[in-house]
């Protein structure tokens, strides 16, 4: 793994930073509240970052049906051509691309009203195939010569920019990409939060940490806690009743919603179990079940927010993509290029944007993986950019000494 | 002077400057806390009379016995007298039964016993593992446990992992937990929990899946930046094919195994799924055969600069809770390099160092909730380690828990959330306000009652001279002694060593 303690920030320097701008980390005032941001203001766009642990495989979300290597290199693992007569087929998109069936009930009405649209040949020019080292520099934003050692993460920097409270983070600890100067909250959803503490005990908590480096977390903490169990109670009390329902992470997703739609602008969430070295699946199996998993969830969290949804944008990442030919166990492991999933209400979906080429064996990566023709720094600089109404230099300031790619009009 | 301004000048070497009051009784409690699952009465005792030298002659020297009671409470676990392989046959008998149920109501009536039964061995694993942190007066040899267990992360939900973890922990990690790194990896290489977790049970010539080979070369051994490449990954799953498992007990005389096969309590090594072919890793050829070339590569490993490095690293972060400053690491990574991996020379080097009395960093959830039961309920013997693991899980570090082969962070960054805060503060009140279950001796009984105590002899001794101000003050403010243990168990002293 990337070890954050690695204190020689190998490869990388801290001055190369500061060389490269980093006078952005000194988050300059004038470029907060770039965005409007009252509490329930519906138009206020909003984010939610969804990061897939553990490799993601590519081709298996959006297929490259039209590739023949495809289906003949994954005899066991390959999503069949679209047929609208066999619900195991994928579904078919355009002339090259198709999505894998497990998504077809959440997601193709989405892709289908134009509100959903992918990035194929994503990724990063970390050649570690390593998970924990790509998920870190993904999460840290910088380019391949910087390495903070996972103190600095790029929402923690976007969230700086636009308003220090806009942030939260659905896990139960704080991820990289969450973590620097502003101070994000975090809290998961997979119960109902309760407020833990009368408000003479959480002073007297508050109290222990006076003057110590966690007081600012502690304090904040507890007034997250109370806040957000405070929303919840009043929304189970609300006669309207907008209860949560559903299971799992549709029901986390929902709880999400509820908190984007009436409190937060940014949001980030992880959901692992996407390595799959061994019996992958195709329409179905573990693979299978894991998408429609995250497709029933993002379908939920659209309901749940409901108005606010025209002016969100959600992002789905991971660390790579998987080898384009099966490996020995019915899996495949770990590889290079990815896909990026963009939904919202008012993007332009309904298309497959950035670099492409054809797919097949001959055009593959290191003769094994799918290419990074889309730097997903350039990529997300200029969809965030566009979405949150940020000037250049708050981009900069995001991923720095990175080149958003203006033809990404997502 | 602050309290830690005093540390950090002792940190810096400056200790014959210092007040004693910084160290009541000569006991650093930050040090003590460090070498072990919590510092309580008895070692501070045993420390104060040793002083540090001897202190840790006896914690890297043989092991002491576990109190009577607990070490009953351990054989009386059916882990401690069936293996993996026994384990696993009796699993087989019970999927039997689910196949040969007629009926769906049949089927799920066996379908639960199977279940119940998998959970209840890993409950036990977990339970004895807790029954050793709570008690052992071994504490450094139980916190390696704890980390080698980490490093060579296997996660209980994969397959049959939760019957194979016992004989994991019993036979691959704690017999080289203070031993020599070379055998460590060796013992994990050729267990089927390890096997099974990275999928080289499927490994084979032909059907080649490199996802051990990699965190082999990128977790255990040289680390991410040890100077390895994707060639060196492709290489070292060549050399693992065959190493798997086989869950037969005995050879069949019908089919004798071919020569060159090794078998040992599910661990095989099969010559016929192994590839011959030479490689070269590492810049160094591997002379194509049999299991040979695993234990050929293994050494390269092993011996690698890189490896003494990384590993010296982790185990420096893991006791400082902070990233190490670089010198300590060479000169562990030195010691590593000159006696072929003896960890508790390592460990040696570490706990004599200047940089070993730091400033102490929040403890991880794990140590959080074990060093408080050890003050609260000194030495009496918990029967009941439900809720225990309860704690634990609650504060995201369940035993065996961690779904990717990283393991938890060793840096307290990884646990100093505003999300961990508070929940810590929840299972503080929790242990505080009472025994709960703890002392059940079957679970519905009413419990033979027992109050969390932490104002002991312990306390006033060494804890509490050492105490900031804010946290005396606010203690004062308690109202109930429930209330006292929740906000003396959430106080920055009893989060951190």
């Amino acid at each position: 793994m990337t070890d954050p303690s690695n204190l020689d920030m190998h490869r990388r320097t801290f001055l190369k930073l500061l060389a490269a701008g980093g006078g952005a980390l000194l988050w300059p005032r004038s470029l907060r509240a770039a965005v409007s941001l009252s509490e329930s203001d519906p138009d206020a766009p909003r984010l939610l970052v969804v990061f897939q642990r553990g490799g993601c495989d590519a081709a298996s979300v959006l297929v490259p049906w039209s590739s023949d290597d495809y289906h003949r290199l994954r005899p066991n693992t390959a999503i069949a051509r679209p047929d609208p007569a066999d619900p195991k087929a994928s579904a078919w998109l355009d002339d090259s691309w198709s999505l894998h069936p497990a998504l077809g009930d959440s997601l193709l009405p989405l892709w289908q009203r134009n509100q959903l649209a992918f990035v194929p040949f994503a990724g990063t020019d970390d050649l570690s195939r390593s998970h924990f080292e790509t998920q870190e520099r993904i999460e840290e934003g910088f380019g391949p010569d910087i390495d903070l050692g996972g103190t600095s993460g790029w929402i923690s920097r976007l969230v700086g920019l636009l308003d220090p409270t806009s942030g939260i983070s659905f896990t139960a600890d704080l991820p990289v990409i969450c973590q620097g100067k502003a101070d994000i909250p975090n809290l998961p959803l997979h119960e109902v939060p309760k407020a833990p503490f009368d408000a003479r005990q959480s002073e007297l908590l508050e109290r222990l940490y006076q003057g110590d480096t966690l007081e600012a977390t502690v304090k904040s903490g507890l007034k997250t806690r109370d806040d957000i169990a405070k929303m919840f109670a009043d929304e189970m009390q609300a006669a309207s009743g907008r209860a949560i329902s559903g299971a799992g992470f549709e029901q986390e997703a929902r709880r999400m919603g509820s908190l984007l739609r009436r409190r937060y602008r940014v949001g980030f969430v992880d959901v692992g179990g996407w390595d799959t070295h061994v019996n992958q699946g195709g329409a179905q199996g573990q693979l299978a079940n894991l998408l429609g998993n995250l497709g029933r969830g993002l379908s939920a969290l659209r309901d749940e927010l409901g108005e606010a949804w025209p002016s969100t944008l959600v992002v789905v990442l991971t660390e790579f993509g998987r080898t384009f030919r099966e490996n020995g166990n019915r899996g495949s492991d770990h590889g290079h290029g990815s896909v990026l999933w963009f939904l919202g209400g008012s993007i332009r979906g309904g298309r497959i944007h950035g670099r492409q080429v054809r797919v097949a064996a001959s055009n593959l990566f290191q003769n094994r993986d799918f290419p990074v023709l889309n730097e997903y720094r350039s990529v997300l600089g200029s969809v965030l950019g566009r979405h949150l109404r940020l000037d250049r230099s708050a981009v900069e300031t995001i991923f720095p000494g990175s080149s958003p790619d203006g033809s990404m009009e997502i | 002077m602050t309290y830690s301004a005093l540390r950090s000048c002792l940190a810096l070497g400056l200790a014959s400057a210092l007040p004693s009051v910084a160290f009541p009784h000569g006991v650093d409690l930050v040090w003590l806390d460090r070498t072990g699952m919590g510092a309580d009465g008895t070692s501070a005792a045993q420390l104060e009379s040793l002083g540090e030298d001897r202190f840790l002659d006896l914690q890297l020297g043989s092991t002491h016995p576990l109190p009577s009671q607990a070490q009953m409470e351990i054989d009386s676990l059916s882990i401690q007298r069936w293996d993996a392989l026994a384990l696993m046959h009796h699993r087989d008998s019970l999927a039997k039964i689910v196949d040969s149920a007629v009926g769906d109501s049949a089927k799920t009536v066996a379908r639960k016993a199977l279940g119940d039964w998998k959970n209840g061995i890993f409950a036990q694993t977990v339970e004895r593992h807790l029954l050793r942190d709570l008690y052992s007066p071994d504490g450094l040899r139980e916190r390696m446990v704890w980390f080698w267990g980490n490093h060579f992360s296997v996660h209980s939900a994969k397959d049959d992992e939760q019957i194979l973890l016992a004989d994991y922990e019993e036979r691959a990690l704690r017999p080289h937990a203070l031993g020599r790194f070379r055998d460590l990896v060796m013992a994990t290489l050729t267990h089927p929990a390890m096997l099974v977790y990275l999928d080289n049970a499927q490994n084979a010539a032909g059907h080649v899946n490199e996802n051990y080979a990699r965190e082999l070369l990128e977790l255990h051994t040289l680390g991410v930046d040890g100077g390895y490449s994707q060639q060196d990954v492709q290489s070292l799953a060549k050399v693992l094919t065959g190493v798997g498992v086989d869950w037969r007990r005995g050879p069949d005389p019908e089919r004798p195994p071919p020569p060159g096969t090794i078998r040992d309590g599910g661990f095989e090594f099969n010559p016929r799924r192994h590839d011959t072919a030479s490689v070269v890793l590492l810049g160094t050829r591997i002379q194509g055969g049999e299991f040979e070339e695993v234990r050929a590569a293994v050494d390269l490993l092993c011996r690698n600069p890189s490896t003494a490095r990384h590993v010296s690293l982790r185990i420096a972060t893991c006791f400082l809770g902070v990233p190490p400053p670089p010198d300590l690491v060479d000169r562990m990574a030195k010691t590593f390099r000159k006696t072929d991996g003896d960890i508790s020379a390592v460990l040696r080097t570490f706990f004599r160092s200047k940089e070993s009395h730091a400033p102490g960093a929040l403890k991880d959830p794990h140590r959080f909730v074990v060093g408080a039961l050890r003050q609260a309920y000194e030495g009496r013997i918990v029967t009941n380690l439900k809720p225990v693991s309860n704690w634990i899980n609650q504060l995201g570090e369940p035993l065996y828990g961690r779904l990717t082969p990283d393991g938890y962070p060793l840096d307290q960054q990884g646990w100093s959330s505003e999300g961990q805060m508070v929940k810590r503060f929840e299972v503080a009140r929790a242990i505080g306000s009472g025994p709960g279950g703890l002392f059940e001796i079957a679970q519905g009984t009413p419990s033979r009652g027992g109050f969390p105590l932490f104002q002991r002899p312990f306390f006033w001794t060494w804890r509490e001279p050492v105490l900031g101000a804010n946290t005396r003050s606010v203690l004062d403010q308690a109202k109930s002694p429930q209330e006292w243990n929740l906000l003396w168990m959430s106080s920055p002293e009893a989060m951190r060593d």
